[in-house]
């Protein structure tokens, strides 16, 4: 069978090593390159998705396995199962369009070529991970995957980009070097031999429950840095402040999804005795993240910070419909994973332009915005009311879905995150009030409209967003079985006890 | 009593035998060969075909092994596929050490003093750099160093071993006094070495002396036999073990026998630092696992707190003072006391795994270590007048190499998220399987220790590659640091890269030869 897999991976990695190998003459055409290949994975992201068959969503599809270091178990083994499957089409929708939002970064060839190589080396870890079979190879890529994204903070970007970065790095580094412990004990609580370290070998351990509930920690330690939340979140908004928008945008809208997507791939799927024995404390920390993520958000003058904090509070949402372990909650935690890339990637690079446009992200220095620029102004609005789960709008089925699933289980987490809802209605109508509506800024009278490229940028996202918003169906069936899957696995255990 | 003459086995020696030979006749041409620039030649190109020969020889003798391995010298010595691993593993560090040695800057200037034997800033001085005068005798003496780490990892008798440490230790002491800038410093890293080094061979011996005492021979298998006879604690073996231990843990450089490192690994001369940063550490790690398992293996449990406590206490101090270094080659140094407590958490409890776990990650650690240092050798100062002068080793003189030169600063990058142990480089491999190894015997709190030490020790790293990629250079700095193209310095940071990139990606491989050495001849894990 074709691999397409790894040709997904090794086809972005390929083209940034061609990046960096271009001669100095020919850098001045890195964006056309850059886009080419994305474009080309995007082809292939749309394939794998046709190819993919629904009917048998909950098992692994587009299997490859090869002997990597058998010494130590490892092996590179490949495969998605339905929510895999979404989030690498994610990835490969919003790469190429970040790299279209960034045309026009008046750059010297030479760092324009490094950015764009950065991202392309991003995408080829991203698919690996999404797609990884194998606890090890996700592990080394999980962890490889900060040098591209720490280079990314670090040399492009605001003033305190540096720090930025190295908060980043040292924050995620003792995630994972704390789930490193847990992969080390799980090889020696697992089978053994060339493939220990494969999921399908891993699932159904017979496990001590102290072993088992420390190895959960170790990895759900990683994965909650990663999906930011309280406490440990504070790396975001350092970030999202400095870096530029398309790196947060990426960084927000698929990377921070491994943390989700861990926590149900290996978190829940593999330890599904220690996931129920801790789900009611990590409610209680998602609950935290929704209240307080919408808190800060509100306050927040800083249009960049701002996002950040609302994406705290969604990742709180999401955790929550992880944990609460019903079909309709895991179903709507994945689709939420999808539909906020689209929402929050769409959210940071348009609030991108809007920088680009004024050179600053503070939304007391704006004003009255809608008359100079309205299709701008709608733009953002329409982007804006996703991040509020308007219905219509994809976030909102995802949104209702978690809570509508996680109210038999957790009603009071339920009542409690449904106000963070509604400051999100808040935080939203705030800003645009603040940015677009009023009288006119003189200084700002002149703000160019939204070019064609920006709209070929953000256009497509807001239309996927109301397709999935009236037709969530196309991505649901993906999930279905997955979650069903999911469901089994935590039930049976509790039966069994 | 009548003497009779062992029966001596040379075939398994040759190794060994090559490389003290190829010394000797090194200082033969020291002696014989006039011309300074023809000796040096000579001389390299002796040391590293004899090394590399002496190499190849192992490899053979690995290939043919017979069984488990032979005992030699009347069992004071073993040849079995851990010590021609470490051997090897040696071997190569030495090679690489000797272009290194080599290399000089492009206006001809090498890394040693013209003339040891001057005093610094003296007019002997001046005209002995005037005459061009070169001390080669660097060469043999680190072939006596090479030679004496061989000999270290598979010798099997106490006395022996203490023969063996004082063979590699001595020259070694000679070479870090011999820079050629910055002597004031050279010496008193040099004299400092030599005293402390002393003191622990003085512990080293006296261990030695007690354990024989209580088992009544200095061979590891009796010793080991004669601690079995003994039931409960032995005030006199448990010291014995303990002065024993502590002797070569200064040789790894562990707290709280570290406090010569940083000044050693300063002072000397950038080449001699790299060499004895990597060989020596892999010398006093397999010396340290032969005494752990053949002849202390009785004593596990109770060496187990020294091990514990040695290797936290190297892994936080090691780690806490790098982050407030501010000179390149002392945070190398005190990042290389972490890393013994690294090395040590793999051996706590003393588990069979850590036999084939720590000769790979030793064999990473050495690769990046001489990397480094290969690195360092070539960013220079310049002086008012554009010469190139000593080695830039202040951290704020590197800001901005990056942008001068890509290449160098990213392979120091790798080398140094090779030693921060981040997937895909060899480093990474090599914690993995220390840690793992550690885990095998439950030592998980010791690991956990492990990777938050790890965890803060990325941020010292982190922040040079800042420095190099992340921060201009400073205004009115331009022309202050001059990155100098020494051919043979080039070759061994190009052969240090793709050693750790492919031990990073492929370490299968390695994994499984080294698999394969984790059989010792004699002892419990044999």
């Amino acid at each position: 069978m074709f691999p397409i897999l790894t040709v997904m991976v090794a086809l972005p990695a390929l083209g940034a090593g061609v990046l960096w190998a271009l001669p100095a003459a020919a850098r001045t055409r890195a964006r056309e390159v850059a886009l080419a290949v994305t474009a080309i994975e995007l082809v292939l992201a749309v394939v794998l998705f046709l190819q993919f068959d629904t009917a048998a969503a909950g098992s692994i599809q587009f299997s490859e396995t090869y002997a990597w270091i058998p010494q130590i178990g490892a092996s590179w083994a490949l495969g998605v199962n339905g929510i895999g499957l979404l989030m690498i089409v994610l990835a490969a929708i919003l790469v190429p369009l970040v790299i279209l939002a960034g045309w026009r970064q008046d750059d010297a060839p030479g760092r324009q070529t490094h950015y764009l190589a950065l991202i392309l080396l991003g995408q080829a870890f991203m698919v690996g991970i999404f797609a990884a079979r194998d606890v090890f190879l996700f592990y080394v890529l999980f962890e490889a995957m900060l040098i591209p994204l720490y280079f990314l903070i670090g040399s492009f970007g605001g003033a305190q980009r540096r720090y930025a970065a190295v908060k980043f790095l040292l924050y995620s580094l003792a995630g994972g070097l704390v789930m490193l412990v847990g992969v080390v004990a799980l090889y020696f609580a697992g089978p053994g031999g060339e493939q220990a370290f494969l999921t399908d070998n891993l699932t159904g351990l017979e496990l001590s429950t102290t072993t088992e509930r420390l190895i959960f920690l170790a990895f759900f330690f990683a994965f909650a840095i990663k999906a930011p939340m309280v406490p440990v979140h504070t790396w975001l908004p350092t970030v999202a402040e400095n870096a530029r928008p398309g790196t947060t945008a990426l960084l927000v809208a698929v990377l921070d999804k491994i943390g989700t997507f861990g926590m149900i791939t290996l978190g829940v799927a593999l330890f599904p005795d220690a996931a129920r024995w801790a789900a009611p404390a990590i409610i209680v920390f998602a609950v935290i993240s929704v209240i307080y993520g919408a808190l800060l958000a509100i306050g927040q003058v800083n249009m960049l910070r701002l996002v950040a904090f609302t994406s705290v509070s969604h990742f709180g949402i999401m955790v929550l419909g992880i944990f609460a372990f019903t079909q309709t909650s895991i179903e709507g935690a994945a689709l939420y994973m999808f539909n906020h890339g689209l929402s929050t990637g769409a959210l940071f690079l348009v609030v991108g332009f809007l920088i680009e446009r004024h050179g600053t992200a503070d939304v007391t220095a704006y004003g009255g915005l809608q008359r100079v620029v309205p299709v701008f102004a709608g733009t953002f609005l329409v982007i804006g009311l996703s991040a509020l789960a308007l219905p219509g709008l994809s976030p909102f089925v995802s949104e209702i879905m978690v809570l509508v699933g996680a109210f038999g289980v957790a009603k009071v987490a339920v009542i409690v995150s449904a106000v963070g809802v509604v400051l999100a209605a808040l935080y939203v109508l705030l800003t645009y009030q603040r940015v677009f509506t009023g009288p006119v800024r003189e200084e700002r009278a002149s703000t160019p409209e939204l070019s064609l490229r920006e709209r070929a940028v953000l256009w497509p996202l807001v239309g996927l967003m109301l397709v999935l918003g009236f037709l969530p169906g196309i991505a649901l069936d993906t999930l279905r079985e997955p979650a069903a899957d999911l469901v089994s696995i935590v039930s049976i255990e509790e039966a069994g006890e | 009593m009548s003497f009779v003459t062992p029966e001596i086995a040379w075939a398994p020696l040759a190794p060994v035998i090559i490389v003290l030979g190829a010394a000797a006749i090194g200082i033969l041409i020291e002696s014989f060969v006039r011309t300074p620039a023809t000796r040096r030649i000579v001389l390299l190109t002796l040391s590293v075909v004899s090394l590399v020969a002496a190499a190849a020889v192992a490899a053979v003798q690995w290939a043919t092994l017979d069984g488990a391995g032979t005992i030699v010298l009347d069992g004071m010595m073993t040849v079995d596929r851990q010590a021609l691993a470490w051997q090897i593993v040696i071997l190569v560090f030495g090679a690489l050490g000797a272009l290194l040695f080599a290399a000089r800057t492009r206006a001809g200037e090498e890394a040693f003093t013209p003339l040891g034997s001057v005093a610094p800033g003296t007019a002997e001085e001046t005209l002995a750099r005037r005459k061009g005068f070169q001390v080669t005798e660097v060469f043999p003496l680190a072939l006596f160093a090479v030679g004496g780490m061989m000999l270290f990892t598979s010798v099997t008798d106490l006395i022996f071993l203490f023969v063996a440490l004082e063979v590699f230790s001595l020259p070694l002491y000679i070479l870090v006094a011999l820079a050629r800038r910055r002597r004031f410093l050279s010496h008193e890293g040099a004299l400092k070495y030599f005293l402390l080094g002393a003191f622990s061979s003085a512990l080293f011996l006296f261990g030695a002396a007690l354990l024989y005492g209580a088992t009544g021979d200095t061979n590891f298998v009796r010793v080991s036999e004669g601690i079995a006879t003994v039931t409960g604690l032995d005030p006199l073996i448990l010291s014995g073990a303990v002065l024993v231990m502590s002797g070569l843990l200064f040789k790894l450089g562990a707290v709280p026998f570290h406090s010569w490192t940083p000044d050693a690994y300063q002072g000397a001369p950038t080449p001699v630092t790299a060499f004895m940063a990597a060989a020596t550490k892999a010398a006093a790690t397999a010396a340290l696992l032969r005494v752990s398992y053949e002849a202390l293996h009785g004593l596990a449990w109770e060496l187990s707190w020294l091990i514990w406590t040695v290797a936290i206490l190297s892994m936080l101090l090691g780690t806490v003072v790098a982050l407030v270094q501010t000179e390149l080659k002392r945070m190398l140094a005190y990042s290389s006391i972490a890393h013994a407590g690294f090395i040590l958490v793999a051996l706590a409890g003393f588990p069979a795994d850590a036999l084939s776990a720590l000769p790979f990650y030793l064999l990473s650690y050495g690769l990046a270590t001489l990397g480094a240092f290969a690195v360092i050798t070539q960013v220079r100062e310049r002086g008012e007048d554009g010469t190139v002068l000593g080695e830039a080793t202040r951290l704020g003189q590197w800001a901005g190499l990056g942008h001068r030169s890509p290449w160098l600063a990213g392979a120091m990058a790798l080398f140094l998220l090779s030693f921060a142990g981040i997937p895909l480089t060899a480093g990474f491999v090599g914690k993995f399987v220390a840690f793992s190894a550690a885990m095998s015997e439950g030592a998980w709190p010791l690991v956990l220790v492990a990777v938050i030490a790890s965890a803060a020790a990325a941020f010292f790293y982190v922040r040079l590659i800042v420095l190099m990629f992340l921060t201009d250079v400073p205004e009115g700095q331009e022309d202050a640091v001059e990155v100098d193209h020494s051919p043979l310095a080039r070759a061994v940071v190009a052969i240090t890269v793709i050693g750790v990139v492919l031990l990073g990606i492929v370490p299968g491989p390695v994994l499984s030869l080294f698999e394969n050495a984790g059989v010792l001849l004699l002892g419990a894990a044999g």
